[in-house]
């Protein structure tokens, strides 16, 4: 699986639909590859809730405070229903 | 959606988490880290 940890909702969706439907933009060499990769972002509840509380807390919380953690959340969830990726 | 036991690709960004800091957080879920890598747009 793939694990992100891009700063916003844009470069979220684009890295998913990367590693998922193909490279959105057409420019790349994953351009048409569809890949089909669970993917998800650390700061993702699902993520967030198996990483030891210790670890989480050093490595991520302080860029959890300044990031729009739940825009992005939301954009790797489309991606992953739009790919027919359950969570 | 479970980590433990999983292969990971951990794609960090500077102006984000960072590669280390995913990899980190994967391993201590019991997912083994296949890559890691850092991009920066700047």
């Amino acid at each position: 699986m793939v694990l992100l940890g891009t700063p916003n909702a844009e470069s979220s969706r684009l890295y998913a639909m990367t590693v998922t439907a193909g490279d959105p933009s057409w420019a790349g060499a994953l351009a048409g590859v569809a890949l089909g990769l669970p993917v998800y972002h650390v700061m993702e509840e699902a993520v967030k809730t198996q990483v030891a509380p210790e670890v989480y807390e050093e490595q991520v919380a302080l860029m959890e405070m300044v990031l729009e953690a739940a825009d992005i959340a939301q954009a790797v969830q489309e991606v992953r229903a739009h790919t027919g990726q359950g969570d | 959606m479970k980590l433990q036991g999983k292969k990971v690709i951990a794609l960090g960004e500077r102006d984000g988490v960072q590669g280390g800091a995913l990899a980190a957080c994967a391993q201590s879920a019991g997912a083994e880290v296949v890559l890691e890598t850092t991009y920066c747009f700047v």
